[in-house]
Parts: structure tokens; C-alpha cells; sequence
């Protein structure tokens, strides 16, 4: 290395005594600024409020519709539980999620936020930034992931909470009589609404995980969105289709509304638990591939 | 490793893209502790494809680096959190403050004290003359608060080298002081400053060392004043032939009989006066004697390559 015969500068130094190198202490509350920093920002973003305020209004507008039109309403043909709405406004929660969920509004949501997490800052230029940092490749993905998991989950509560409390408004509240015939609690009945809830969210967060993959792929976070939905349809689609029966229980979206069984007595949880299982296989090998990506990639932008 | 007599070393590092294109072809830097080098270069040399492999941005296709001593990219989690960068230009969240925004970087770094960050980033905002418009949304920024903005991302904690790729790409003359009296004061601290630029001229002024690249090679590097030390000897005198054989006697390099009555040559150790002395002994009527200095400007240029050349 030519390094010889550079003559060293000297200038008066600051004690870096005080800036010693940092010590192995505990990773975790340094891991829960920088989620807490992401949290900020995806819920912080007017965008994302927007998309937020639009499954907020959602529920109050169904609700009220439904409400004026139900003795001609349902009947075969409409979404399910839509026939049981009469009998308990809690029902109305398993209609819109129904309808957010098939008609791509949650997905939607879940796409911008999760095709976004990297395309967004490769875009901006903040990408470049937070690595030098360094933010570590892995931490930043690991902290995108839980964010979108996060997100998720509040958008599918969001939805189910404001639907509940229009559902019983607008409707009949009371002991709630399941698709098997027997009756629970009110109480008893908005657990399990809240479960579905939950179980729509982890379909959402399987589906963020898809986006995350997307979102290292490009520097265009449009493009990753875009990725995400026409994955959605065409899965949706395939689901459909009676040709492709063979596959159809390997559709990132096959499972999605499988939650009938959390409305019998005894609770018959197979569709649940085939549904998580095809939702942690689908995070585990697109988590995979972003980690892939993103660890290897050469930041250009 | 405060102690390390280079901040930052490179060998043979070299980077091609996939596409092919050799962008950084066996370079090897060797920035001294304490120094301001100036990286120099035209549009395209691969300054900021060689800043992006220091900062372990972009992989190296060959080759190895240190920074303050530590083998990077290994070292990248110790070694980055002290050094302080701004590549290619200041990139931030439109909707979030000026403030936000560096509270955003300084919760990405796990080794930053949280219960100080106000008062760190409070200060960096200060240093840069932000600190009234740290709440102003970083949209709404000139675009030299930006690239001040840029710049205070380095200062949010005490830093052993600053890396900034082209602090003052378009700003007008007088942000371009601003940066250069930054960057003045982070090294009046002791900091290593690694500057980038296209302009030679924004820089000179607050360097002590340069490194110039053209098409991706290290074409010079060391002090400012050995680059700038190239002086030039021309005699006036009616008898040029004579004058040249006693300035080849004297030894000097580089004579050349221009036109006219005029001899030159590379001035070397030599001293002004003693060549004088020598010429009239020897019976070389001197008409006139100069030592012109070659600009660093002249200088520059012949390293880069004329013009707007950039391969």
C-alpha cells in the first residue's frame, strides 16, 4: 500500500475516551427505538392515515346501509353471516371483514405499507442513510417486518372494533346464536369476532411479508404495490378456478376466510390452524427471500 | 485505534458493475488522521461508488479497506457509529421536521444514548444554523438548509472521521462558505474530514491532503502543498542556446527553448537568485527571470483530463 512517506497531520484531538466503542450491552431497548421510530413513521405517514380513515368509515357506512336495506338484502348469494346480521349486530364485523378482505381494501392497505418499508426509503434516499448509520440490514428488516405485523393487526382491529360497536347500534344486541345453532354470550360472541380479527390479520401479515419481498426488489415502492395486489387477485382468481383444485390449499389466499369453524360449538379449528400454518410458511420464505436481497444487495440508490 | 496514523486506508479496492463497467479500478487511499482530503474528481470518476463501498453501501468486487483501523466490512458495527457520512446528497422524510429527521437516524443507531438525543440533536442543529427551522417540515427546506441538514446527520455525536460526498453540489457561493466553514470547524476539532467534490476550487482552501481520481483511478495523491509546490523557471535573454547549456549544467529538469528568446524549465530545489547568479557569470544576458506557479487549477486539469471528460 503507497501509505509511506504521507506525512501524518498533526492537530490538536479531542479525547475519544468518552466515545469508546460500544459495548455488547442488551440489544433490546436500542431494537425498540428503532421500532418505535418505525411505528411513528408508518402511522405517522398522511397516506397511510388516509388508508386508516377509509376502513374506519367503511363499517359506519355498511352498517347503515345494511340496516336500511336488510329485509331485502342476503338470501343466497350475499356474503356469509350476512343472514345472521338480523339476529345480532356483532355479525356485521364478519361482513365487513368479508368485504374489506375481498374487496382488496385491507390488502390494499397492507400492500402500500409493506411495498413501501424498502422501496420507499430506496426512493427517498433515507435507505443509504439509515445503513451508514449503520442501522444494521437485518435489524432494518426485522423492525420493517414487526411494523407491518403491527399495522396489520391495528387495521384489521380498527375495522372489527368499529364494526362491532355500529353492529350493536344499529342492530340487535344479545346473546348471539352460532352457525351450529347453540347460543353464548355477548361477550362470549365478540371474543370470537375479536379472534377473527386476528386471524385476518395474521392473513395480512403473511401477505405484508410477500410485499416486504417485493419492496427490496425495487427502488419504486409503486411497483412493489402493485405486485402485491395483482398477487392477491390472481391468487383469489386461481381459488376459483375448479382446474387448479390440486393447488388451490397452496394459495397465499386460500385460507383467508376459513373462520367459520370459530363460530360453531364445539369450535372446530381446522381451518384456523391450516390457515396460520400456510400463513407462517408463506412469511418464512418471503421474510427469507427480503433477507436475502437486502443483506447482499449493493445500495445504489 | 485513535492512535492509527491513517483514518482510512484502502488497497487495490475495486468495484464492477454487473453490468460490466469498472467504476473504481484498484485504488488505494491513505487518509492521515486529522487531515481534510479533498477527494477530487469529475462527474463519473467513481468518488461516490468508491464513498458507497467505504460506508459498505456496495459490496467491493476486489480488494480491502480500514477504517480508523478496524478491517471494514467486518468492523462495520463499530467502526461506522464513529464515523460520521452524508452520501450523495442530503436524502430525508419530506413530512417530518428537520428535527424529526435526525431523531429518525439517531434511533437507528443501537449504540446512540437515547436520553440525550434531544440535546445531541438540538446541537447539531445549532452547528449547522438550523435550530430555528428544525420544525419546519423538511419539504419546505432551501436547498442549502438541505444539504446543512445533510451535514448535521454527521455531527449528532462526537465523531473520529466525517465522510461528505459532495457537501456543496449546488449551492450558491455563499452556502458553499457555510459548508466550508463547517467543515473548518469539525476538523478544528480533531476530526478527520473526507470531502468529496468536482470542483477543486471549493475545496482547496480547507484541505491539507488530496486524492484525485479519473475514471475510476487514484491518478494522485498527498499534500495539498506538494501538489501546488510545481514551480517553473523562464529566462528572458538574447542568447537562449547559452542559457540553456547553463541551465542543464545547473541540472535542472524539463528545459525547454521556446520561442523567441525565451528558455524554461522545472524550477526543482533551485533557487532563483543562484540561477541568476550562474547565468550573468557566464556571460547569459538576463533580460528578465520569473518562477510562474502553476495554478492547482492547471494542475488539476492535467490530472482529470481536459474539459468535461469524463469517459
Amino acid at each position: 500500500m503507497s501509505t509511506d512517506g504521507l506525512p501524518t497531520v498533526v492537530r490538536p484531538r479531542l479525547d475519544w475516551r468518552d466515545e469508546r466503542l460500544p459495548a455488547r450491552a442488551n440489544p433490546v431497548p436500542a431494537w425498540l427505538r428503532l421500532f418505535n421510530s418505525e411505528l411513528r413513521l408508518v402511522f405517522g405517514r398522511p397516506r397511510n392515515l388516509v388508508l386508516l380513515g377509509v376502513l374506519a368509515i367503511v363499517p359506519v357506512f355498511l352498517g347503515i346501509v345494511l340496516r336500511l336495506t336488510l329485509d331485502t338484502a342476503g338470501g343466497p348469494g350475499g356474503p356469509p353471516f350476512l343472514n345472521q346480521l338480523a339476529g345480532n349486530g356483532v355479525f356485521l364485523a364478519l361482513v365487513v371483514l368479508f368485504l374489506t378482505l375481498t374487496v382488496l381494501l385491507l390488502p390494499l392497505s397492507v400492500a402500500v405499507v409493506s411495498g413501501d418499508a424498502i422501496a420507499g426509503e430506496a426512493g427517498l434516499g433515507t435507505l443509504r442513510g439509515l445503513l451508514t448509520v449503520p442501522s444494521g440490514r437485518t435489524r432494518l428488516l426485522a423492525v420493517k417486518y414487526a411494523a407491518i405485523v403491527v399495522f396489520s393487526l391495528a387495521a384489521c382491529l380498527l375495522v372489527t372494533v368499529i364494526s362491532l360497536i355500529m353492529g350493536l347500534i344499529l342492530f340487535h344486541a344479545g346473546s348471539v346464536t352460532l352457525l351450529s345453532g347453540t347460543t353464548v354470550s355477548l361477550g362470549a360472541g365478540v371474543l370470537r369476532v375479536l379472534a377473527v380479527a386476528v386471524f385476518a390479520a395474521a392473513a395480512l401479515a403473511s401477505l405484508g411479508a410477500i410485499g416486504l419481498a417485493a419492496s427490496t426488489l425495487t427502488q419504486h415502492p409503486v411497483g412493489a404495490i402493485a405486485a402485491v395486489l395483482v398477487l392477491t387477485v390472481a391468487s383469489e382468481i386461481c381459488d376459483q378456478l375448479p382446474e387448479l383444485s390440486a393447488i388451490r390449499s397452496y394459495l397465499p389466499t386460500h385460507y383467508w376466510l376459513s373462520w367459520d369453524g370459530l363460530f360453531r360449538s364445539p369450535v372446530d379449528w381446522s381451518g384456523v390452524e391450516h390457515g396460520l400454518l400456510s400463513y407462517v410458511v408463506y412469511a418464512v420464505i418471503f421474510g427469507a427471500i427480503a433477507w436475502a436481497k437486502l443483506t447482499s444487495a449493493d445500495i445504489t440508490a | 485505534m485513535a492512535g492509527a496514523s491513517f483514518a482510512l486506508t484502502s488497497s487495490g479496492l475495486t468495484k464492477r458493475f454487473r453490468g460490466g463497467q469498472l467504476a473504481v479500478d484498484r485504488i488505494d487511499l491513505a487518509v492521515p488522521s486529522g487531515s481534510v482530503y479533498g477527494f477530487l474528481g469529475p462527474n463519473g470518476s467513481g468518488k461516490t461508488t468508491t464513498i458507497r463501498m467505504l460506508l459498505g453501501l456496495i459490496q467491493p468486487t476486489a480488494g480491502s479497506h480500514a477504517m480508523l483501523g478496524l478491517p471494514m466490512p467486518e468492523s462495520q458495527t463499530t467502526a461506522l457509529p464513529l464515523v460520521g457520512s452524508l452520501v450523495e446528497g442530503p436524502a430525508f422524510y419530506p413530512h417530518l421536521s428537520g428535527r424529526a429527521n435526525l431523531a429518525r437516524l439517531d434511533a437507528a443507531d443501537r449504540t446512540a444514548d437515547r436520553s440525550t438525543a434531544r440535546a445531541r440533536i438540538d446541537a447539531a442543529l445549532d452547528r449547522v444554523g438550523l435550530l430555528a427551522a428544525a420544525d419546519k417540515r423538511y419539504k419546505a427546506y432551501s436547498l442549502g438548509m438541505k444539504q446543512r441538514l445533510g451535514i448535521a446527520t454527521s455531527l449528532l455525536r462526537p465523531r473520529q472521521m466525517v465522510i461528505l460526498d459532495e457537501p456543496t453540489k449546488g449551492l450558491d457561493p455563499q452556502g458553499t462558505r457555510e459548508v466550508r466553514a463547517l467543515i473548518r470547524e469539525i476538523a478544528a476539532d480533531g476530526t478527520t474530514v473526507f470531502v468529496s467534490s468536482h470542483l477543486l476550487a471549493e475545496v482547496e482552501q480547507v484541505c491539507t491532503h488530496v486524492g484525485v481520481m479519473r475514471a475510476g483511478r487514484l491518478v494522485y495523491q498527498g499534500p495539498l502543498a506538494q501538489l501546488r509546490g510545481k514551480a517553473g523557471l523562464l529566462v528572458r535573454t538574447p542568447k537562449p542556446e547559452l542559457a540553456v547549456r547553463v541551465l542543464s549544467e545547473l541540472g535542472l529538469a524539463g528545459i525547454q527553448q521556446a520561442a523567441g528568446q525565451e528558455v524554461t524549465a522545472e524550477l526543482g530545489e533551485m533557487v532563483p537568485e543562484v540561477i541568476c547568479e550562474r547565468l550573468v557569470l557566464a556571460g547569459v544576458p538576463v533580460a528578465g527571470l520569473e518562477t510562474p506557479r502553476r495554478s492547482l487549477e492547471d494542475e488539476f486539469v492535467e490530472l482529470t483530463g481536459e474539459g468535461f471528460d469524463v469517459d
